[in-house]
């Protein structure tokens, strides 16, 4: 049975309108008809955060948001993550510090990451591991991934103690 | 996987909801953040025809005080809860739980309401709200009704929650002179626990007073454990409640962990939890 509804939404700055069906996630959504293939797909069920995405500014799993539930709402993607230039300082830090191999994981980690670097410019290790617990690597152990962020946060920190110093 | 066809409303009213749920019968299910039941019909051990969105009926949302409770809207979501300035200061055990409820991005979309619905025996909500001694509020076509936490929780996955019944919201009496603590082992950070714990206390003179300790992970619901509130009332940290604690628990094997040693890591944790709210 169609039980299709329109859908109106603000993709990476841009309004998108089609109709899809209830059960459709956000993460196919996003991937199949919005030809976003940036964010991946893992488990399905919320554990590895390969799809991890930000609606209305707040990082969520794409594989349990439906795409019906996001009506009116602001998506953003790796995608238009990098292409606004939000993501350089990390994205320059994870290739330095290798912080990827095969990459499966990376959108979601980067995402994730970004949430935590505005949200917490102090985080610990400690606190960057556990903001990270909900996004899986098969590949490169975390340590980059840990190391990279704060990297990223110091640089920061340098950066906004330069600023206030300054007469 | 992916979920089978379902259909999808989303009412702008109480009225609505519960007129819908009344219509619909078992056939629709309340969606609120959908952190448990979009995985369950993803898995397919769960099913629907119709979903009835609730993020729509604004009143459900946030959390408020007055003189002798705080309030937690059903929709307030995990992180809200967590990084809410009233629910510090108010209720600072429901604070201490949040960080171990999954993950951040989780935390973002998964509701307290939605919490207690399912009823999970290692969820952090619903051991909290049997600590704290709260009302869950609910409404239906029929009528609201108010349920003491403590007589809500039924069995594995099953609460007092009639066909058609919606959670508005949870009351929480304010105690102002008791500690809270609240403590959980889990094999990675923002899994479900293996076993936890939520405790509070009033300490006078070295010993504790009003002793509230209930389980998650105990057995196949949340459970508060009243031999060992009894054997700990009015005493310094006692450091061995297992006796007590066999009585009040019987936590289900996993595939990682037998009930032995979960009751073993209980007594830990109720013995780490009395000293920490004596400390
Ligand atoms: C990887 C992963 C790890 C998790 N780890 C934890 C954890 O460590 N601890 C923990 O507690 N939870 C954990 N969760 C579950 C998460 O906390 C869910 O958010 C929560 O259990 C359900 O809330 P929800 O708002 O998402 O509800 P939904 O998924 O929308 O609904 C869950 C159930 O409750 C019903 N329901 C929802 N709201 C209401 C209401 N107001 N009135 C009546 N019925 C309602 C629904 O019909 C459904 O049956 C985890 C989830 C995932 C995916
Ligand atoms: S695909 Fe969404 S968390 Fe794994
Ligand atoms: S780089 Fe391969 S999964 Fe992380």
């Amino acid at each position: 049975m169609d039980h299709s509804l329109p859908l109106t939404l603000t993709v990476n700055g841009t309004r998108v309108t089609s109709r899809v069906e209830p059960r459709t996630h956000l993460i196919d959504f996003l991937r199949d008809t919005a030809g976003l293939t940036g964010s991946h797909i893992g488990c399905e069920h919320g554990v590895c955060g390969a799809c991890t995405v930000r609606v209305d500014g707040l990082i969520v799993r794409g594989c349990l948001t439906l795409a019906v539930q996001c009506e009116g709402k602001t998506v953003d993607t790796i995608e238009g993550l990098s292409d606004s230039g939000e993501l350089a300082e990390l994205q320059q830090a994870f290739h330095e510090r290798n912080a990827l191999q095969c990459g499966y994981c990376t959108p979601g980690m980067l995402v994730a990451a970004l949430d935590l670097v505005k949200s917490e410019p102090d985080a610990s290790r400690e606190r960057i591991r556990e903001h990270l617990s909900g996004n899986y690597c098969r590949c490169t152990g975390y340590q980059a991934i840990v190391d990279a962020i704060e990297t990223v946060l110091a640089m920061r920190r340098t950066t906004a103690k330069a600023a206030g110093a300054r007469p | 996987m992916k979920a089978p066809a379902f259909a999808y409303a989303k009412p702008r009213s109480l009225a609505e909801v519960c007129a819908l749920l009344d219509e619909r019968g078992e056939t629709a299910r309340v969606l609120a953040g959908g952190q448990s039941l979009v995985p369950m019909l993803n898995l397919r051990v769960a099913a629907a025809d119709l979903l009835v969105d609730i993020s729509g009926i604004e009143s459900l949302r946030g959390v408020s005080v007055t003189a002798d409770r705080l309030c937690v809207g059903a929709l307030t979501s995990h992180r809200e809860v967590e990084q809410s300035a009233e629910v510090a200061r108010h209720a600072p055990l429901l604070a201490q739980a949040a960080p171990h409820i999954a993950h951040v991005a989780i935390r973002n979309s998964g509701t307290f309401g939605g919490s207690i619905a399912l009823a999970d025996p290692a969820a952090e909500w619903p051991a909290c709200c049997l600590a704290l001694d709260a009302t869950i509020l609910t409404i239906s076509k029929a009528g609201k009704r108010s349920i003491p936490a403590r007589a809500f929780f039924k069995g594995l996955f099953s609460t007092d929650l009639r066909p058609g019944e919606l959670i508005t919201g949870v009351e929480i009496p304010l105690t102002p002179g008791h500690r809270s603590v609240f403590l959980e082992l889990s094999r990675r950070r923002g899994d479900y626990a293996i076993v936890g714990v939520a405790a509070m206390a009033k300490v006078q003179g070295g010993t504790l007073q009003d002793v509230r300790l209930a389980f998650l992970g105990g057995g196949d619901r949340p459970l508060l454990a009243v031999h060992a509130m009894k054997a700990a009332e009015g005493k310094p940290p006692l450091a061995d409640l297992g006796p007590a604690l066999a009585a009040d628990l019987s936590p289900m094997a996993d595939l990682d962990t037998s009930a032995r040693t979960k009751l073993h890591l209980a007594n830990v944790l109720a013995r780490r939890a009395l000293a920490a709210l004596a400390g």
